[in-house]
């Protein structure tokens, strides 16, 4: 900044951002690539003017000045240009002579990237490595008494059941006088959550795709994925894997129109719909597919014009009323495939989730109840959604699952609890506390994206730009250039490898508590955290 | 680990002949508690069967509330078996008052009911009296049923049933059951000694049931004041017993089903494999985990036993016409019946479930992957 110019307010220096990248004169070969592929544009080739002092090392002789030109880089300190941390410069590098670093102080950044008014949003997660599931330990162990089952040898059930079902003596009374029962599918507890075609790029969705048929045709795994909203490609629709997928449905109906002339042209039923209320990372808010990402392809599936931004109204417009949502929508989702798919709404972590539930019991078409907790990841929202609003997971659960237990509808309801599974690496850990809290299984997303594609998100705002169609991996960018960087079929090998590690992962957990035919939802005396506060409201062991 | 032994006779015999098979067993249990019942009664209790007995533990206190509330309550004594022990207990076992087997007499009220709702009131007089005993810890109530008499006692099997004088000439029946153990996992306490009863359905269990906690919650919320109070992780098995007998209806060989469905692949391939799935799913929250092998008594006076999905704890079964006994341990049935052909001696595995009916003729034996015989309960 030259010295006559007037500081503007958000003039910033390199040491004002939150990521500073550290740049090595001596081991740079000026190749360029570091600056092709920021994907956000933070560095720039840099011409320095360099002056030399040079001393007579005798009494004699004056000095001389040498100047010199050199190369390198730059980092802009624009807020609009700043670094994202996503590493991708040092990921090419061929000399590792660049690297992003994390500011030490809390940057200045963050007060200047609300120019023009615009509020800042994004993509990710909260950035909050807090996660109380990774607190819960498992302290039921067999000892003695019974002996511990071998998770590597024994015969064991690691399914669940999404679907209504009915009360013992109804379903007998029911399947003897020919009555409709509830469809019901027997699936792994482990769902792929929803993330739509067009927040995904083509090669991850198809990734995902193959991984999913590959555990369910060659290893017998039920694993399911919710599609998000966005409908669905048009082959899936009509080949016989569309019976691994869950459809979602929300406020923005976007894909609805291609899968309703897909109906009769389908060979299969799909697993089920989901119709989404809200959603963990921006409760309050509907989807926001942002017009970077609204390409040809996507605009053709979503049945809009290509370009546009396409945020879903915060609410199904047509209703007012959990009443009114269940009596249209889960009835006429029914009926759309002759009361043969189960449909179950799925909302944002909520301290109003029992008055949802409630409403549901009483309804017998409801197939269950997803609840997506504050740690939920997104592909764009407001900052201030995803850092601030929502209601964690573990508690939302219990809650809903002790009502139930009230109730004695505990089996018949299934509860989905997705946001933060996984957000440290913990998966099965993770998942197999919130079974036992209540759940029937979990959804996770974040955790697929970072291990099957190698998302460069962490919980310290990286990267975090999925919104804008620059995903430096390809795994949420709609331009060919970056999603040709992601192949397919590791992408499919990975989701195997993730679900194998989980399964084995996750028997390791049950195994020592004695359980292994059936999943042990709500076995919270096998529960215990080091937090008395905790404890008590999960109704769980306090240990130390 | 405890022990169990029952045994089916068409003669009825002493209890000592079960005390006497858990003593052979005693290195497989620690000796601290004995829990026998008996149905199907000899003795003076034969002419009166459709009388209800009173069994349980009072102290004199205790006595004198009861006979009082019994009174309140419209029934007269129609028998009377006081057990009241004069030598000092062994070592372990507590000294009491008094040890009551005591049949009544229907209040006169009560002749217009029909069976269900008499059984209802049956039940809700022993959950009262217990109620009474927990309050000031002067009574304790094992069951209030027609032809069933309930002893339960901390301590070696042996020397208590000795020192209670069980081979009286009055204490006969031909179906008695007998575990030698208290319960483990929980502070020492009667309620929680096996085997265990409720309205004409009685099981014990060698084992532990990893699961007890979602299926208590489940069975607690059936709208059913018997299914509560519970001290051991082994009473839901004869809840369950009751509420898929009672409740749905279902046949002892449904009841395997309920508790250990077959996985998937066993199901595809099942005759009956769609109404199993539809049960499977139905009692998800009943399914029992953990190592357990459970031996049972029906209102038709059959006998069953029935192990865990991995056949994780001993059972064995055998005898003779007119006498079988199952038993944890082989040496429990060489004790008992040496005479019976050793070589059709059956131990149940993971699928089985095996009955001896009330006519003691033979052992049946129902493998889930057959097709069912009876779905529901005769």
């Amino acid at each position: 900044m030259p010295s006559n110019r007037p500081i503007a307010p958000s003039t910033l220096s390199v040491k004002d951002l939150l990521w500073q990248i550290h740049w090595n004169r001596d081991k740079c070969t000026l190749c360029g690539s570091c600056t092709a592929v920021c994907p956000v544009k933070a560095l720039e080739l840099g011409v320095f003017r360099k002056r030399d002092v040079r001393i007579a090392m005798g009494i004699q002789g004056s000095a001389d000045n040498v100047f010199s030109i050199y190369h390198g880089i730059r980092q802009k300190t624009d807020p609009a240009f700043a670094c994202v941390g996503c590493g991708m410069c040092s990921m090419v590098c061929p000399n590792d002579a660049i690297m992003p670093v994390r500011s030490d102080e809390t940057d200045k950044q963050r007060f200047h990237i609300n120019r023009g008014g615009q509020a800042r949003s994004r993509g990710g997660r909260r950035n909050s490595t807090d996660s109380l599931l990774d607190r819960i330990k498992f302290i039921r162990i067999s000892m003695l008494t019974d002996p511990a089952l071998d998770a590597g040898r024994h015969e064991f059930q690691i399914r669940t059941l999404l679907g209504r079902i009915l009360p013992p003596e109804k379903s007998l009374e029911f399947s003897r006088n020919n009555g409709w029962m509830p469809p019901v599918r027997e699936i792994y507890p482990l769902i792929i959550g929803g993330m739509s075609f067009g927040a995904l790029s083509p090669n991850m969705w198809e990734g995902l795709q193959m991984g999913i048929a590959y555990l369910n045709e060659e290893l017998g795994m039920p694993v399911r994925i919710c599609t998000g909203e966005g409908g669905c490609p048009p082959r899936l629709l009509k080949s016989r894997f569309l019976k691994y997928v869950i459809l979602q449905i929300a406020s923005g109906y976007f894909g609805w129109d291609e899968i309703l002339h897909a109906i009769p042209h389908m060979k299969e039923d799909p697993c089920a719909v989901e119709i989404k209320y809200g959603q963990g990372a921006k409760p309050g808010d509907g989807g926001l597919l942002m017009w970077h990402k609204v390409n040809r392809l996507i605009a053709a599936i979503r049945g809009v014009p290509p370009g546009v931004s396409l945020p879903s109204p915060p609410t199904h417009q047509t209703q007012y009323s959990i009443e009114e949502s269940v009596a249209k929508m889960i009835q006429s989702m029914y009926m759309a495939w002759g009361f043969r798919v189960p449909v179950y709404p799925k909302i944002s972590g909520t301290s109003t989730a029992l008055a949802v539930l409630n409403n549901l019991t009483r309804n017998p078409y409801a197939a269950g109840l997803a609840i997506d907790g504050e740690d939920g990841g997104t592909g764009a929202a407001y900052n201030v959604s995803m850092n601030h609003m929502g209601h964690p997971i573990a508690s939302n659960i219990r809650d809903c699952y002790l009502n139930l237990a009230n109730l004695g509808v505990q089996n018949e309801i299934p509860l989905f609890a997705g946001g933060g599974i996984g957000k440290n690496g913990n998966l099965a850990a993770n998942a197999a506390a919130l079974i036992m809290l209540g759940a029937s299984g979990v959804q996770t997303g974040k955790y697929i994206m970072q291990a099957a594609a190698g998302c460069l998100g962490s919980e310290s705002d990286r990267c975090n730009i999925c919104n804008i169609g620059k995903c430096p991996k390809g795994i949420t960018s709609q331009d060919p250039r970056l999603y040709r960087r992601l192949d397919v079929e590791q992408v499919a090998q990975r989701v195997v490898d993730v679900f194998l590690s989980f399964d084995t992962e996750l028997k390791k957990i049950v195994a020592p508590l004695g359980r292994s035919t059936s999943l042990p939802i709500g076995m919270s005396d096998a529960l215990g955290i080091n937090d008395h506060d905790a404890a008590q409201r999960l109704k769980i062991q306090y240990v130390v | 680990m405890c022990r169990l032994f029952a045994i089916t006779s068409r003669t009825p015999v002493s209890p000592m002949v079960a005390v006497n098979a858990l003593d052979v067993m005693r290195e497989g249990h620690d000796g601290s508690g004995v829990g026998l019942f008996m149905r199907d009664l000899g003795g003076p209790f034969k002419e009166i069967k459709d009388a209800p007995i009173l069994s349980g533990i009072f102290s004199e206190q205790g006595l004198r509330r009861m006979d009082a509330f019994m009174v309140n309550a419209g029934f007269s004594i129609l028998y009377d078996l006081a057990i009241r022990p004069d030598r000092i207990p062994p070592s372990g076992t507590p000294k009491r008052d008094c040890y009551l087997i005591r049949a009544y007499d229907y209040p006169v009220a009560w002749k217009a009911l029909d069976t269900r709702d008499i059984r209802n009131r049956l039940t809700g007089i022993r959950l009262e009296l217990r109620a009474m005993g927990q309050e000031k810890d002067d009574m304790i109530v094992y069951s209030f049923w027609p032809d069933v008499v309930m002893i339960k006692e901390i301590g070696d099997p042996m020397r208590v049933a000795c020192m209670l004088g069980l081979d009286r000439e009055e204490l006969k029946a031909r179906i008695i059951m007998a575990q030698g153990r208290q319960n483990t996992n929980y502070a020492i306490n009667l309620y929680a000694c096996h085997p265990f009863f409720i309205q004409g359905y009685s099981t014990m269990t060698n084992g532990e049931n990893t699961a007890f906690h979602p299926i208590r919650e489940f069975l607690e919320t059936r709208g059913f004041a018997g299914y509560s109070g519970y001290q051991s992780d082994s009473e839901v098995f004869t809840h369950i017993l009751h509420y898929s007998a009672e409740r749905m209806g279902l046949s002892i060989e449904a009841y395997k089903h309920v508790i250990t469905p077959l996985q998937d692949a066993d199901l595809e391939l099942h005759s009956d494999g769609s109404f199993l799935r539809l049960l499977k799913n139905s009692c998800r929250k009943l399914i029992i985990d953990g190592p357990n092998c459970v031996i049972g008594s029906l209102p038709d006076y059959s006998l069953f036993m029935v192990q865990d999905r991995k056949k994780l704890r001993p059972g064995v079964v055998g005898g003779k016409d007119g006498l079988y006994a199952f038993s944890s341990e082989i040496c429990g049935l060489d004790a008992v019946i040496p005479d019976r052909d050793q070589s059709k001696d059956f131990q149940p595995m993971h699928l089985d479930t095996v009955l001896v009916g009330p006519d003691r003729q033979e052992v049946k034996i129902c493998r889930q992957t057959d097709p069912l015989r009876h779905r529901l309960s005769a």
